[in-house]
């Protein structure tokens, strides 16, 4: 049971705050869609949406081809993975499960069938007769996803379902999710503020921030060639390099920094033209040792600041010779050794530099929290 | 050394001087009704339980008896389920004007049973209703209700909410939310609500002294043989009425209380 979702134009207005602004975005049959941003920026009212729990106050949305504009919860062909679970205590996990078949009118030996055997799905069969206060919390996750997907939906929503999980268990319950998700092959559509758990499970992150999309591409793709600089920050931890945009050739464009000019392989088009602000993204892990293979640039030198061990790398500050106020964030490899005061030099692969359009906004959280 | 003696002595006292003032009249009530004599006043003459005997085969007291627990079972039924449909009406929906609602549902609490027993009387013979234990059991639904309401709407929170809304969302309609989720979800707080109501209903006396004609409660029953002096009979049907509403609030105590803390 699976179907594509498609939402167009689709705007939230609550009195004078625009939840979601002109939202247009479609989504295949079996994939599995994250949507990603800071709370407040829309993620959940699109999900209310698509549950019919909230109707937009604009737009359309599709599911299966069929307008859902006047179609209740309960009939739509979606179910809801709640983020506080909202199993029924007074239920047994089986009955809980069975529920939406008991809505369906669904026999009772057949319902109970079906019941165990997405708790058997999900690790629970010898548990069927429990309460859902006996459980822990990981557990009663797993009974409300058998109960979302006991009624066979076309498409799965899920509201920040493993937030109230701890970081283990979390990543444990990720790798579950997938693997249910590709064994039924149900539409998923996954709400989370995390963007290493949306890296983990998405075939295509939807990032939002203030009612819009930001950017929609597979995790690869968002990650290392992120489209605004509010993805870029908020995809994880990145250096900002404010520049000019100089000239293009048919091989390479050029960029005026305070670090000095850079010279990148021109990877996309996107209408920059002489004089336009601009902004590289360096990502901290990008940085190279300057002898070795490939393509190499460099930003100058710059002063070691200070150093932290974290097991697969060294995160040190850096402080360039030609613009001492900047600080950069580099991963040095584990077997190197950081000595504050040293001095190294800023080599980069220039085909892993993001050129983004702007300058990021002063100060950005990202730079506060460096 | 002495003054903690003698503050240990003080609080004892007063704790025995407290429970004396509150228990003794039962105490006597009770004790006086295995009085073998003809009254239920010292000297306590020794024990016998020929008034119990004499109670149990009076069949006036005996029906009285039996429409008391008519009137109290029924009652409380009634107003529990409006209680609990007035309550998950307020607490679930946007309502006009639903502070001034939920302030009219509780109000009749902080009436006297003398004025609503009257207001009722007069309602009932303007809209041409004779007298009966309908009619005593109308007055305890009147009184009961607000006491329902109050309850279930304290215990109606936001994470309820959410169990319904994902019950909804798993296909139900509004009634099976209601009688399937919520209510059984709900259920140690309407049990409650439905025990004190019966207890309430019990002992009441003015409305059904007032709303009642041929058929009367218990209460009622006993007011009519208080009439012709007190006896050691009057007493044994009085312990039983304490009885029933210890034995209910027992009941409560085992089944509510200890459910809610299970959990």
């Amino acid at each position: 049971m699976t179907a594509p979702v498609s939402i167009r134009n689709a705007t939230k207005i609550f009195g004078d705050f625009t939840a979601l602004d002109d939202i247009s975005l479609e989504i295949a049959a079996g994939e599995y869609i994250v949507l990603l941003g800071p709370s407040g920026c829309g993620k959940t009212t699109l999900l209310s949406l698509l549950g019919g729990f909230l109707s937009p106050s604009s737009g359309t949305i599709e599911i299966n081809g069929k307008d859902m504009g006047d179609v209740a919860p309960a009939k739509r062909p979606t179910t809801t993975m709640f983020q506080d679970y909202a199993l029924f205590p007074h239920m047994s996990l089986r009955d809980n499960v069975a529920f939406g078949l008991k809505m369906r009118k669904v026999g009772k030996a057949e319902r109970h069938a079906k019941a165990e055997e997405l708790l058997d799905m999900v690790g629970l069969k010898t548990s069927a007769n429990k309460k859902p206060h006996e459980l822990s919390g990981g557990q009663r996750q797993r009974v409300a996803l058998a109960r979302a997907l006991a009624v066979e939906p076309d498409v799965l929503l899920l509201d920040e379902p493993l937030g109230a999980l701890d970081l283990k268990l979390r990543r444990q319950m990720q790798d579950e999710l997938k693997a249910i998700q590709k064994r039924v092959g149900t539409t998923f559509v996954h709400v989370t503020h995390d963007q290493e758990e949306s890296m983990a499970i998405a075939d295509r992150i939807v990032v939002m921030n203030a009612g819009r999309i930001e950017d929609v591409g597979s995790p690869e793709n968002i990650y290392m060639q992120p489209k605004t600089i509010f993805t870029a920050s908020f995809m994880g931890e990145v250096n900002f390099i404010p520049g000019t945009f100089e000239s293009a050739t048919d091989s390479t464009i050029s960029v005026k920094t305070p670090l000095g000019t850079v010279e990148l392989p021109e990877f996309e088009c996107r209408g920059f033209v002489p004089g336009a602000s601009v902004t590289l993204a360096i990502r901290p892990e990008h940085f190279r040792a300057s002898t070795g293979t490939g393509p190499r640039i460099t930003l100058g030198k710059a002063k070691v600041e200070d150093g932290s061990f974290f097991g697969t790398h060294h995160r040190a500050h850096l402080s360039p010779l030609d613009y001492p106020n900047m600080t950069i964030t580099a991963h040095m490899p584990q077997s190197a050794i950081i000595e504050p005061g040293a001095w190294v030099e800023l080599t980069l692969d220039p085909t892993s530099v993001v050129v983004l359009h702007g300058h990021p906004p002063r100060p950005t959280p990202e730079s506060a929290a460096l | 050394m002495i003054s903690s003696r003698l503050s240990k002595l003080a609080s004892w006292s007063y704790l025995i001087a407290l429970y004396g003032f509150i228990f003794l009249p039962v105490a006597v009530l009770v004790l006086f009704s295995f009085q073998d004599g003809r009254l239920p006043v010292p000297p306590f003459n020794g024990a016998t339980l020929k008034w119990y005997g004499e109670v149990f085969s009076d069949s006036r007291l005996m029906s009285a008896l039996t429409n008391s627990l008519m009137v109290a079972i029924g009652s409380a039924t009634v107003a529990c389920v409006l209680g609990f449909c007035a309550a998950y009406g307020l607490a679930r929906f946007v309502l006009p004007a639903s502070r001034l609602q939920r302030g009219l549902l509780i109000a009749p609490m902080t009436v006297s049973y003398l004025i609503i027993a009257l207001g009722l009387l007069t309602t009932f013979n303007w809209l041409g209703v004779s007298l009966s234990l309908w009619t005593v059991g109308i007055g305890h639904v009147v009184i009961n209700l607000p006491l329902c309401f109050a309850i279930i709407y304290a215990s109606m929170g936001d994470h309820q909410k959410n169990i319904e809304r994902a019950a909804r969302d798993l296909g139900a309609a509004e009634w099976q939310v209601m009688t399937q989720v919520s209510a059984p979800m709900l259920m140690p707080s309407i049990l409650a609500a439905f025990f004190l109501s019966v207890t309430f209903s019990w002992d009441e006396f003015i409305i059904a002294f007032l709303l009642s004609r041929f058929d009367v409660t218990l209460p009622v029953e006993i007011w009519s043989m208080l009439r012709s002096g007190l006896n050691p009979k009057t007493n044994a049907v009085g312990s039983v009425v304490f009885l029933v509403s210890v034995a209910l609030l027992l009941i409560l105590e085992l089944i509510v209380f200890r459910r809610t803390a299970k959990k």
